[in-house]
Protein backbone atom coordinates (compact mmCIF):
# COMPACT_ATOMS: atom_id res chain seq x y z
CA UNK A 1 0.00 0.00 0.00
CA UNK A 2 2.67 2.27 0.82
CA UNK A 3 4.51 0.99 -2.55
CA UNK A 4 1.43 2.61 -4.53
CA UNK A 5 1.33 5.87 -2.64
CA UNK A 6 4.89 6.39 -3.27
CA UNK A 7 4.41 5.25 -6.88
CA UNK A 8 1.44 7.83 -7.38
CA UNK A 9 3.03 10.74 -5.71
CA UNK A 10 6.51 9.80 -7.60
CA UNK A 11 5.17 10.35 -11.12
CA UNK A 12 3.71 13.34 -9.84
CA UNK A 13 7.06 14.51 -8.83
CA UNK A 14 9.16 13.02 -11.98
CA UNK A 15 7.01 15.44 -13.95
CA UNK A 16 7.29 18.65 -12.37
CA UNK A 17 10.88 17.64 -12.01
CA UNK A 18 11.17 17.08 -15.68
CA UNK A 19 9.31 19.36 -17.30
CA UNK A 20 10.81 22.07 -14.90
CA UNK A 21 14.47 20.40 -15.40
CA UNK A 22 13.69 20.47 -19.51
CA UNK A 23 11.94 23.74 -19.54
CA UNK A 24 13.33 26.43 -17.25
CA UNK A 25 17.17 26.51 -19.32
CA UNK A 26 14.97 26.87 -22.32
CA UNK A 27 13.33 29.85 -20.67
CA UNK A 28 14.65 33.45 -21.61
CA UNK A 29 13.03 37.06 -21.34
CA UNK A 30 12.19 36.96 -25.37
CA UNK A 31 10.32 34.10 -24.98
CA UNK A 32 7.88 35.89 -23.20
CA UNK A 33 7.79 38.75 -24.22
CA UNK A 34 8.21 38.23 -28.17
CA UNK A 35 5.39 37.31 -30.71
CA UNK A 36 6.54 34.68 -32.91
CA UNK A 37 8.11 35.57 -36.37
CA UNK A 38 7.95 34.12 -39.52
CA UNK A 39 10.49 31.75 -39.30
CA UNK A 40 9.80 31.00 -35.56
CA UNK A 41 9.23 26.90 -35.99
CA UNK A 42 12.02 26.79 -38.36
CA UNK A 43 14.25 28.05 -35.68
CA UNK A 44 14.20 31.29 -36.05
CA UNK A 45 13.53 34.14 -33.20
CA UNK A 46 10.52 35.34 -31.64
CA UNK A 47 8.75 34.06 -28.21
CA UNK A 48 5.47 32.86 -27.42
CA UNK A 49 3.16 35.74 -25.98
CA UNK A 50 1.00 35.17 -28.85
CA UNK A 51 0.34 32.20 -27.27
CA UNK A 52 0.06 33.47 -23.83
CA UNK A 53 -1.97 36.36 -24.46
CA UNK A 54 -3.94 33.92 -26.57
CA UNK A 55 -4.68 31.87 -24.02
CA UNK A 56 -5.62 34.77 -21.31
CA UNK A 57 -8.31 35.77 -24.31
CA UNK A 58 -9.77 32.37 -24.56
CA UNK A 59 -10.02 31.15 -20.83
CA UNK A 60 -11.17 34.79 -19.99
CA UNK A 61 -14.07 34.97 -22.42
CA UNK A 62 -15.28 31.57 -21.80
CA UNK A 63 -14.90 31.67 -18.32
CA UNK A 64 -17.09 35.02 -18.36
CA UNK A 65 -20.10 33.05 -20.49
CA UNK A 66 -19.12 29.86 -18.25
CA UNK A 67 -19.74 31.91 -15.17
CA UNK A 68 -23.28 33.95 -16.67
CA UNK A 69 -24.43 30.58 -17.38
CA UNK A 70 -23.68 28.51 -14.61
CA UNK A 71 -24.45 30.38 -11.75
CA UNK A 72 -27.45 31.00 -12.45
CA UNK A 73 -28.38 27.17 -13.17
CA UNK A 74 -26.85 26.24 -10.45
CA UNK A 75 -29.07 28.91 -8.17
CA UNK A 76 -31.94 27.41 -10.37
CA UNK A 77 -31.44 23.80 -9.28
CA UNK A 78 -31.04 24.66 -5.77
CA UNK A 79 -33.59 27.30 -5.08
CA UNK A 80 -36.59 26.82 -7.11
CA UNK A 81 -36.49 23.07 -8.66
CA UNK A 82 -34.59 20.73 -6.67
CA UNK A 83 -37.03 18.07 -6.52
CA UNK A 84 -38.52 18.59 -10.27
CA UNK A 85 -37.74 16.37 -12.94
CA UNK A 86 -35.95 19.29 -14.69
CA UNK A 87 -33.31 19.57 -12.44
CA UNK A 88 -32.92 15.54 -12.44
CA UNK A 89 -32.55 15.74 -16.04
CA UNK A 90 -30.41 18.79 -16.17
CA UNK A 91 -27.79 17.30 -13.32
CA UNK A 92 -27.98 13.82 -15.04
CA UNK A 93 -27.35 15.46 -18.29
CA UNK A 94 -24.21 17.66 -16.64
CA UNK A 95 -23.35 14.89 -15.86
CA UNK A 96 -22.84 13.16 -18.87
CA UNK A 97 -21.07 16.32 -20.01
CA UNK A 98 -18.38 16.61 -17.42
CA UNK A 99 -17.68 13.53 -18.53
CA UNK A 100 -16.90 14.11 -22.32
CA UNK A 101 -14.13 14.11 -24.07
CA UNK A 102 -12.92 17.82 -24.90
CA UNK A 103 -11.89 16.48 -28.38
CA UNK A 104 -15.78 16.39 -28.99
CA UNK A 105 -16.33 19.84 -28.35
CA UNK A 106 -13.88 20.84 -31.24
CA UNK A 107 -15.85 18.60 -33.17
CA UNK A 108 -19.14 20.02 -32.19
CA UNK A 109 -17.97 23.61 -32.14
CA UNK A 110 -16.13 23.24 -35.63
CA UNK A 111 -19.41 21.94 -36.91
CA UNK A 112 -21.41 24.39 -35.29
CA UNK A 113 -19.07 26.99 -37.05
CA UNK A 114 -18.74 26.05 -40.52
CA UNK A 115 -23.11 26.07 -40.55
CA UNK A 116 -22.76 29.49 -39.25
CA UNK A 117 -19.70 30.33 -41.82
CA UNK A 118 -17.28 31.29 -38.92
CA UNK A 119 -13.71 30.68 -39.66
CA UNK A 120 -11.66 29.05 -37.07
CA UNK A 121 -11.39 32.12 -34.59
CA UNK A 122 -11.34 33.81 -31.01
CA UNK A 123 -15.05 33.18 -30.72
CA UNK A 124 -15.08 29.40 -31.10
CA UNK A 125 -12.12 28.80 -29.14
CA UNK A 126 -14.23 30.57 -26.54
CA UNK A 127 -17.88 28.78 -27.17
CA UNK A 128 -16.11 25.80 -26.82
CA UNK A 129 -13.99 26.53 -23.64
CA UNK A 130 -17.29 27.63 -22.87
CA UNK A 131 -18.73 24.25 -22.74
CA UNK A 132 -15.46 22.61 -21.01
CA UNK A 133 -15.90 24.59 -18.53
CA UNK A 134 -19.26 24.52 -17.90
CA UNK A 135 -19.89 21.22 -16.35
CA UNK A 136 -17.00 21.51 -14.03
CA UNK A 137 -18.01 25.03 -12.96
CA UNK A 138 -21.96 23.68 -12.28
CA UNK A 139 -20.92 20.61 -10.42
CA UNK A 140 -18.97 22.36 -8.07
CA UNK A 141 -21.52 24.77 -7.36
CA UNK A 142 -23.65 22.37 -6.77
CA UNK A 143 -22.06 20.56 -4.52
CA UNK A 144 -21.40 23.41 -2.34
CA UNK A 145 -25.07 24.98 -2.65
CA UNK A 146 -26.55 21.66 -1.58
CA UNK A 147 -24.62 21.78 1.42
CA UNK A 148 -25.97 24.75 2.81
CA UNK A 149 -28.09 24.41 5.84
CA UNK A 150 -32.04 24.47 5.80
CA UNK A 151 -32.07 26.07 8.70
CA UNK A 152 -30.27 29.17 7.48
CA UNK A 153 -32.40 29.66 3.88
CA UNK A 154 -35.46 28.82 6.35
CA UNK A 155 -34.46 32.23 8.70
CA UNK A 156 -34.04 34.00 5.37
CA UNK A 157 -37.63 33.02 4.47
CA UNK A 158 -38.80 34.18 8.11
CA UNK A 159 -37.48 37.20 7.68
CA UNK A 160 -39.59 38.00 4.53
CA UNK A 161 -36.91 37.94 1.51
CA UNK A 162 -38.28 36.55 -1.46
CA UNK A 163 -36.54 33.53 -3.30
CA UNK A 164 -34.42 35.17 -5.69
CA UNK A 165 -33.40 37.75 -2.67
CA UNK A 166 -32.11 34.38 -1.09
CA UNK A 167 -30.49 33.18 -3.54
CA UNK A 168 -28.66 36.28 -4.32
CA UNK A 169 -28.09 37.53 -0.43
CA UNK A 170 -27.55 34.09 1.51
CA UNK A 171 -27.09 31.16 -0.82
CA UNK A 172 -24.56 32.67 -3.24
CA UNK A 173 -22.63 34.47 -0.16
CA UNK A 174 -21.90 31.08 1.04
CA UNK A 175 -21.20 29.36 -1.67
CA UNK A 176 -18.59 31.78 -2.01
CA UNK A 177 -15.92 29.69 -1.07
CA UNK A 178 -17.12 27.08 -2.84
CA UNK A 179 -18.09 28.50 -6.26
CA UNK A 180 -14.56 30.55 -6.22
CA UNK A 181 -12.58 27.04 -6.05
CA UNK A 182 -15.04 25.55 -9.09
CA UNK A 183 -14.15 28.50 -10.96
CA UNK A 184 -10.24 28.22 -10.53
CA UNK A 185 -10.43 25.03 -11.05
CA UNK A 186 -12.13 25.22 -14.45
CA UNK A 187 -9.92 27.87 -15.61
CA UNK A 188 -6.97 25.70 -14.54
CA UNK A 189 -8.59 22.93 -16.71
CA UNK A 190 -9.30 25.19 -19.54
CA UNK A 191 -5.72 26.88 -20.27
CA UNK A 192 -4.29 23.60 -20.56
CA UNK A 193 -6.84 22.01 -23.05
CA UNK A 194 -5.64 21.26 -26.16
CA UNK A 195 -8.17 18.65 -28.15
CA UNK A 196 -10.85 21.64 -27.83
CA UNK A 197 -9.10 24.63 -29.45
CA UNK A 198 -7.17 22.81 -32.30
CA UNK A 199 -10.18 23.47 -34.56
CA UNK A 200 -11.86 25.91 -33.27
CA UNK A 201 -9.25 28.57 -32.36
CA UNK A 202 -6.76 27.75 -35.41
CA UNK A 203 -3.05 29.20 -34.87
CA UNK A 204 -1.30 32.19 -35.24
CA UNK A 205 1.55 34.24 -35.32
CA UNK A 206 -0.24 37.38 -33.88
CA UNK A 207 -2.28 38.41 -30.89
CA UNK A 208 -6.04 38.84 -32.39
CA UNK A 209 -7.42 42.28 -32.86
CA UNK A 210 -11.37 41.24 -33.43
CA UNK A 211 -13.44 38.18 -32.21
CA UNK A 212 -13.04 36.55 -35.65
CA UNK A 213 -9.31 36.62 -35.97
CA UNK A 214 -7.76 33.53 -35.54
CA UNK A 215 -5.94 33.10 -32.05
CA UNK A 216 -2.92 30.70 -30.91
CA UNK A 217 -2.89 29.15 -27.36
CA UNK A 218 -0.34 27.45 -25.25
CA UNK A 219 -1.08 24.10 -25.11
CA UNK A 220 -1.00 24.21 -29.18
CA UNK A 221 2.54 26.11 -28.88
CA UNK A 222 3.71 23.47 -26.86
CA UNK A 223 2.48 20.81 -29.34
CA UNK A 224 3.64 22.48 -32.50
CA UNK A 225 6.35 23.47 -31.06
CA UNK A 226 7.80 19.82 -30.21
CA UNK A 227 6.23 18.92 -33.71
CA UNK A 228 9.62 20.63 -35.75
CA UNK A 229 12.52 18.31 -36.37
CA UNK A 230 14.55 21.24 -35.14
CA UNK A 231 16.24 20.84 -31.72
CA UNK A 232 16.57 24.77 -30.91
CA UNK A 233 12.32 24.65 -31.77
CA UNK A 234 12.06 21.56 -29.24
CA UNK A 235 13.94 22.86 -26.73
CA UNK A 236 11.12 25.93 -27.22
CA UNK A 237 8.43 23.89 -26.63
CA UNK A 238 10.03 22.57 -23.13
CA UNK A 239 10.43 25.88 -22.03
CA UNK A 240 6.51 26.77 -23.21
CA UNK A 241 5.25 23.43 -21.44
CA UNK A 242 6.69 24.78 -18.31
CA UNK A 243 5.07 28.09 -18.71
CA UNK A 244 1.65 26.15 -18.71
CA UNK A 245 2.53 24.38 -16.19
CA UNK A 246 3.58 27.27 -13.70
CA UNK A 247 0.31 28.87 -14.44
CA UNK A 248 -1.35 25.91 -13.90
CA UNK A 249 0.37 25.07 -10.40
CA UNK A 250 -0.32 28.83 -9.59
CA UNK A 251 -4.06 28.98 -10.77
CA UNK A 252 -3.93 25.71 -7.94
CA UNK A 253 -1.86 27.27 -4.98
CA UNK A 254 -4.35 31.21 -5.76
CA UNK A 255 -7.77 28.84 -5.48
CA UNK A 256 -6.62 27.21 -2.22
CA UNK A 257 -5.52 30.97 -0.85
CA UNK A 258 -8.41 32.86 -2.22
CA UNK A 259 -10.81 29.74 -0.93
CA UNK A 260 -9.62 30.67 2.41
CA UNK A 261 -10.15 34.22 1.99
CA UNK A 262 -13.47 33.83 1.03
CA UNK A 263 -14.30 31.33 4.30
CA UNK A 264 -14.62 35.13 6.13
CA UNK A 265 -17.87 35.28 4.78
CA UNK A 266 -19.45 32.22 5.71
CA UNK A 267 -21.44 31.11 8.35
CA UNK A 268 -20.56 28.10 10.30
CA UNK B 1 -32.38 31.30 -14.69
CA UNK B 2 -34.78 29.02 -15.55
CA UNK B 3 -33.62 29.37 -19.52
CA UNK B 4 -29.91 28.79 -18.61
CA UNK B 5 -30.74 25.26 -16.78
CA UNK B 6 -32.24 24.91 -20.12
CA UNK B 7 -29.43 25.61 -22.13
CA UNK B 8 -26.88 23.69 -20.47
CA UNK B 9 -28.77 20.84 -20.02
CA UNK B 10 -29.41 20.87 -24.19
CA UNK B 11 -26.05 20.77 -24.77
CA UNK B 12 -25.21 17.22 -24.72
CA UNK B 13 -28.02 16.42 -26.54
CA UNK B 14 -27.47 18.83 -28.91
CA UNK B 15 -23.84 17.28 -29.38
CA UNK B 16 -24.96 13.88 -29.73
CA UNK B 17 -27.64 15.07 -32.34
CA UNK B 18 -25.49 16.80 -34.67
CA UNK B 19 -22.44 14.43 -34.50
CA UNK B 20 -25.79 11.44 -35.33
CA UNK B 21 -27.02 13.64 -38.45
CA UNK B 22 -23.61 13.99 -39.94
CA UNK B 23 -22.36 10.01 -39.43
CA UNK B 24 -25.61 9.46 -41.40
CA UNK B 25 -24.27 9.72 -44.51
CA UNK B 26 -21.37 6.83 -43.88
CA UNK B 27 -24.18 5.13 -42.06
CA UNK B 28 -26.47 4.64 -45.38
CA UNK B 29 -23.99 3.76 -47.75
CA UNK B 30 -21.74 1.58 -45.59
CA UNK B 31 -22.97 -1.44 -43.39
CA UNK B 32 -21.99 -1.69 -39.43
CA UNK B 33 -19.72 -4.64 -39.71
CA UNK B 34 -17.26 -3.20 -42.33
CA UNK B 35 -17.06 0.02 -40.60
CA UNK B 36 -16.24 -2.19 -37.40
CA UNK B 37 -14.30 -4.92 -38.36
CA UNK B 38 -12.40 -3.93 -41.86
CA UNK B 39 -9.10 -3.12 -41.86
CA UNK B 40 -8.73 -1.10 -45.08
CA UNK B 41 -8.98 2.63 -44.46
CA UNK B 42 -8.90 4.07 -48.01
CA UNK B 43 -10.88 6.95 -47.78
CA UNK B 44 -10.34 8.08 -51.19
CA UNK B 45 -12.21 4.86 -52.80
CA UNK B 46 -14.44 5.30 -49.49
CA UNK B 47 -13.13 2.20 -47.97
CA UNK B 48 -13.51 3.16 -43.78
CA UNK B 49 -12.49 0.01 -41.76
CA UNK B 50 -12.06 1.14 -38.24
CA UNK B 51 -10.79 -2.34 -36.70
CA UNK B 52 -7.66 -1.39 -36.25
CA UNK B 53 -8.23 2.11 -35.12
CA UNK B 54 -10.92 0.58 -31.89
CA UNK B 55 -8.58 -2.30 -31.74
CA UNK B 56 -5.53 0.64 -30.65
CA UNK B 57 -7.72 2.36 -28.58
CA UNK B 58 -8.88 -0.29 -26.93
CA UNK B 59 -5.18 -1.66 -26.19
CA UNK B 60 -4.49 1.84 -24.58
CA UNK B 61 -7.28 2.27 -22.60
CA UNK B 62 -7.23 -1.28 -20.98
CA UNK B 63 -3.36 -1.19 -20.44
CA UNK B 64 -3.81 2.02 -18.47
CA UNK B 65 -6.79 0.51 -16.30
CA UNK B 66 -4.79 -2.35 -15.56
CA UNK B 67 -2.05 -0.40 -14.74
CA UNK B 68 -3.73 2.40 -12.29
CA UNK B 69 -6.47 0.44 -10.76
CA UNK B 70 -4.73 -1.33 -8.34
CA UNK B 71 -2.27 1.49 -7.46
CA UNK B 72 -5.56 3.99 -7.11
CA UNK B 73 -7.17 1.79 -5.01
CA UNK B 74 -5.06 0.66 -2.16
CA UNK B 75 -3.79 5.03 -2.24
CA UNK B 76 -7.45 5.56 -1.67
CA UNK B 77 -7.62 2.69 1.25
CA UNK B 78 -4.78 4.40 2.52
CA UNK B 79 -6.21 7.77 2.41
CA UNK B 80 -8.87 6.95 4.43
CA UNK B 81 -8.40 4.69 6.85
CA UNK B 82 -4.66 4.41 7.23
CA UNK B 83 -3.10 8.10 6.81
CA UNK B 84 -2.79 10.54 9.87
CA UNK B 85 -4.48 13.71 9.24
CA UNK B 86 -1.49 15.09 8.63
CA UNK B 87 -0.03 12.85 6.04
CA UNK B 88 -3.38 13.14 4.21
CA UNK B 89 -3.28 17.24 4.32
CA UNK B 90 -0.52 17.06 2.89
CA UNK B 91 -1.07 14.37 0.03
CA UNK B 92 -4.35 14.92 -0.87
CA UNK B 93 -3.88 18.21 -2.59
CA UNK B 94 -0.58 16.41 -4.21
CA UNK B 95 -3.60 14.32 -6.17
CA UNK B 96 -5.75 17.18 -7.02
CA UNK B 97 -2.33 18.89 -8.50
CA UNK B 98 -1.91 15.59 -10.19
CA UNK B 99 -5.25 16.34 -11.67
CA UNK B 100 -4.98 19.61 -12.84
CA UNK B 101 -1.58 19.16 -14.89
CA UNK B 102 -2.45 19.88 -18.77
CA UNK B 103 -2.66 16.85 -20.80
CA UNK B 104 0.00 18.56 -23.24
CA UNK B 105 2.07 18.37 -20.25
CA UNK B 106 1.57 14.93 -19.07
CA UNK B 107 2.63 14.27 -23.10
CA UNK B 108 5.50 16.39 -23.18
CA UNK B 109 6.51 14.21 -19.80
CA UNK B 110 6.08 11.00 -21.28
CA UNK B 111 8.13 11.61 -24.67
CA UNK B 112 10.80 13.19 -22.45
CA UNK B 113 11.30 10.21 -20.16
CA UNK B 114 8.92 7.06 -20.95
CA UNK B 115 9.54 6.99 -24.51
CA UNK B 116 13.23 6.79 -24.32
CA UNK B 117 13.02 4.69 -21.22
CA UNK B 118 10.69 1.89 -23.52
CA UNK B 119 13.42 2.72 -25.89
CA UNK B 120 16.41 1.91 -24.52
CA UNK B 121 15.91 0.01 -21.16
CA UNK B 122 12.65 -2.03 -21.78
CA UNK B 123 12.99 -3.10 -24.99
CA UNK B 124 16.32 -4.14 -24.40
CA UNK B 125 14.99 -6.71 -21.86
CA UNK B 126 12.69 -7.77 -23.76
CA UNK B 127 14.94 -8.50 -26.81
CA UNK B 128 12.16 -6.13 -29.27
CA UNK B 129 13.57 -3.32 -31.15
CA UNK B 130 11.26 -0.66 -31.26
CA UNK B 131 10.85 3.41 -31.34
CA UNK B 132 9.74 3.81 -27.79
CA UNK B 133 6.32 5.37 -29.72
CA UNK B 134 4.21 2.29 -28.20
CA UNK B 135 1.30 0.96 -26.99
CA UNK B 136 2.97 0.87 -23.41
CA UNK B 137 3.85 4.59 -23.65
CA UNK B 138 0.69 5.66 -24.44
CA UNK B 139 -0.56 2.73 -21.60
CA UNK B 140 1.36 4.24 -19.17
CA UNK B 141 0.78 7.75 -19.41
CA UNK B 142 -2.80 7.79 -19.48
CA UNK B 143 -2.63 5.34 -16.32
CA UNK B 144 -1.17 8.18 -14.54
CA UNK B 145 -3.48 10.96 -15.84
CA UNK B 146 -6.54 8.94 -15.07
CA UNK B 147 -5.55 7.74 -11.27
CA UNK B 148 -6.42 11.01 -9.96
CA UNK B 149 -10.09 10.21 -10.84
CA UNK B 150 -9.92 6.95 -9.58
CA UNK B 151 -8.43 8.00 -6.54
CA UNK B 152 -10.77 10.80 -5.68
CA UNK B 153 -13.83 9.21 -6.50
CA UNK B 154 -13.14 5.60 -4.75
CA UNK B 155 -11.64 7.83 -1.48
CA UNK B 156 -15.31 9.36 -1.35
CA UNK B 157 -16.91 6.67 -1.60
CA UNK B 158 -14.94 4.28 0.56
CA UNK B 159 -15.38 7.33 3.57
CA UNK B 160 -19.42 7.12 3.03
CA UNK B 161 -19.20 3.35 4.39
CA UNK B 162 -20.59 3.57 7.70
CA UNK B 163 -18.82 4.00 11.15
CA UNK B 164 -20.98 0.87 12.71
CA UNK B 165 -19.48 -1.53 9.74
CA UNK B 166 -15.92 -0.88 10.78
CA UNK B 167 -16.88 -1.07 14.27
CA UNK B 168 -19.01 -4.37 14.01
CA UNK B 169 -15.86 -5.53 12.58
CA UNK B 170 -13.01 -5.09 15.03
CA UNK B 171 -15.94 -6.18 17.81
CA UNK B 172 -16.00 -9.62 16.29
CA UNK B 173 -11.94 -9.46 16.61
CA UNK B 174 -10.72 -8.55 12.94
CA UNK B 175 -7.71 -6.96 11.95
CA UNK B 176 -7.10 -3.85 10.68
CA UNK B 177 -6.70 -5.15 7.09
CA UNK B 178 -9.40 -7.80 7.64
CA UNK B 179 -11.88 -5.26 8.19
CA UNK B 180 -10.97 -3.05 5.19
CA UNK B 181 -10.85 -6.38 2.89
CA UNK B 182 -13.74 -7.97 3.74
CA UNK B 183 -16.44 -5.23 5.36
CA UNK B 184 -15.21 -1.68 3.97
CA UNK B 185 -14.34 -2.93 0.41
CA UNK B 186 -16.91 -5.26 -0.05
CA UNK B 187 -19.51 -2.06 1.10
CA UNK B 188 -18.30 -0.06 -1.06
CA UNK B 189 -17.65 -2.08 -3.90
CA UNK B 190 -20.22 -0.79 -6.18
CA UNK B 191 -18.71 2.72 -5.90
CA UNK B 192 -15.16 1.02 -6.13
CA UNK B 193 -16.39 -0.16 -9.77
CA UNK B 194 -17.66 3.28 -10.48
CA UNK B 195 -15.21 4.90 -10.34
CA UNK B 196 -13.23 2.49 -12.19
CA UNK B 197 -15.86 2.95 -14.98
CA UNK B 198 -15.86 6.81 -14.70
CA UNK B 199 -11.68 6.25 -14.91
CA UNK B 200 -11.67 4.55 -18.20
CA UNK B 201 -14.18 6.94 -19.54
CA UNK B 202 -12.14 9.28 -19.41
CA UNK B 203 -8.89 7.35 -20.69
CA UNK B 204 -10.79 6.58 -23.49
CA UNK B 205 -11.65 10.01 -24.68
CA UNK B 206 -8.42 11.59 -23.68
CA UNK B 207 -6.57 12.90 -26.58
CA UNK B 208 -3.71 14.94 -26.52
CA UNK B 209 -1.09 13.16 -24.29
CA UNK B 210 -1.60 9.65 -25.84
CA UNK B 211 -1.20 10.96 -29.85
CA UNK B 212 2.18 12.24 -28.76
CA UNK B 213 3.32 9.14 -27.44
CA UNK B 214 1.85 6.33 -29.26
CA UNK B 215 2.93 6.40 -32.52
CA UNK B 216 -0.27 6.46 -34.49
CA UNK B 217 0.53 3.79 -36.96
CA UNK B 218 -2.82 2.30 -38.15
CA UNK B 219 -2.25 -1.41 -37.89
CA UNK B 220 -3.60 -3.63 -35.32
CA UNK B 221 -0.93 -3.87 -32.38
CA UNK B 222 -0.23 -6.76 -31.50
CA UNK B 223 2.05 -6.89 -28.67
CA UNK B 224 2.79 -3.88 -26.03
CA UNK B 225 5.73 -2.63 -27.83
CA UNK B 226 3.66 -1.98 -30.96
CA UNK B 227 2.53 1.41 -32.31
CA UNK B 228 -1.25 2.06 -32.18
CA UNK B 229 -3.60 4.70 -33.24
CA UNK B 230 -6.56 5.65 -30.75
CA UNK B 231 -9.39 7.10 -32.44
CA UNK B 232 -9.58 10.41 -30.48
CA UNK B 233 -5.73 10.82 -32.20
CA UNK B 234 -7.54 9.97 -35.55
CA UNK B 235 -9.96 12.73 -35.24
CA UNK B 236 -6.88 15.00 -33.60
CA UNK B 237 -4.49 14.01 -36.72
CA UNK B 238 -6.71 14.17 -39.53
CA UNK B 239 -9.32 16.92 -39.35
CA UNK B 240 -8.33 19.28 -41.96
CA UNK B 241 -8.42 17.66 -44.55
CA UNK B 242 -11.46 15.20 -44.10
CA UNK B 243 -13.45 18.45 -44.59
CA UNK B 244 -13.15 18.73 -48.00
CA UNK B 245 -14.83 14.84 -48.87
CA UNK B 246 -18.24 14.50 -47.44
CA UNK B 247 -17.96 10.92 -46.51
CA UNK B 248 -14.69 11.19 -44.78
CA UNK B 249 -16.19 13.75 -42.99
CA UNK B 250 -19.47 11.75 -42.04
CA UNK B 251 -16.84 8.73 -41.10
CA UNK B 252 -14.81 11.28 -38.41
CA UNK B 253 -18.27 12.18 -37.23
CA UNK B 254 -19.31 8.74 -37.14
CA UNK B 255 -15.82 8.08 -35.07
CA UNK B 256 -16.89 10.92 -32.64
CA UNK B 257 -20.21 9.83 -31.94
CA UNK B 258 -19.12 6.06 -31.08
CA UNK B 259 -16.52 7.84 -28.68
CA UNK B 260 -19.92 9.80 -27.36
CA UNK B 261 -22.01 7.05 -27.12
CA UNK B 262 -19.18 4.71 -25.28
CA UNK B 263 -18.56 7.60 -23.07
CA UNK B 264 -22.25 8.23 -22.31
CA UNK B 265 -22.67 4.71 -21.40
CA UNK B 266 -19.79 4.67 -18.64
CA UNK B 267 -21.05 7.59 -17.41
CA UNK B 268 -24.90 6.84 -16.85
CA UNK B 269 -23.39 2.60 -15.67
CA UNK B 270 -21.50 4.22 -12.94
CA UNK B 271 -24.38 6.92 -12.07
CA UNK B 272 -26.19 4.09 -11.22
CA UNK B 273 -24.06 2.35 -9.26
CA UNK B 274 -23.35 5.61 -7.42
CA UNK B 275 -26.75 6.72 -6.62
CA UNK B 276 -26.98 3.05 -5.58
CA UNK B 277 -24.38 3.19 -3.16
CA UNK B 278 -25.95 6.82 -1.50
CA UNK B 279 -29.49 5.18 -1.12
CA UNK B 280 -27.70 2.19 0.78
CA UNK B 281 -26.34 3.97 3.29
CA UNK B 282 -28.53 7.09 3.68
CA UNK B 283 -27.51 8.66 6.81
CA UNK B 284 -30.10 9.69 9.04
Amino acid sequence: MILSVIVVLGSLVSVLVVILVKGAPALTVSMLTETSTGGYYLGGKGGVLNAIVGSVYLVGGATAIAVAISLPTALYLNEYASRSKLAGFARQSLDILWSVPSIIYGVFGFTIMVYFGIRASLLGGILALAMLELPIMIRAMDEVMRMIPLKLKESSYALGATKLETALNVIARQALPGVTMGVLLAVGRAIGDAASVLFTAGYTDSIPRSLFDPVASLPLAVFFQLATPFPEVQQRAYASGFILLIIVLSLSVASRLLTKKATAYVIK
Amino acid sequence: MLSTTILSSLIVVAIALVLLQKSTLVLTTHSLSELLLSSSWRPSKNEFGFYPYIVGTLWVTGLAMAISTVPSLLMAIYLVEYAPARIRSIIKPMVDLLAGIPSVVYGLWALLLIVPFIRDQLAALAGVTTTGYTVLAGGIVLAVMVTPITISVSEEVIRAVPRPIREASMALGATRWQTVKHAVIRSAFPGIIAAVILGFGRAFGETIAVLMVVGNVAKVPVSLFDPAYPIPALIANNYGEMMSIPSYESAFMLAALLLLLIVLLFSIVAAVLLVGIKRRYVVG
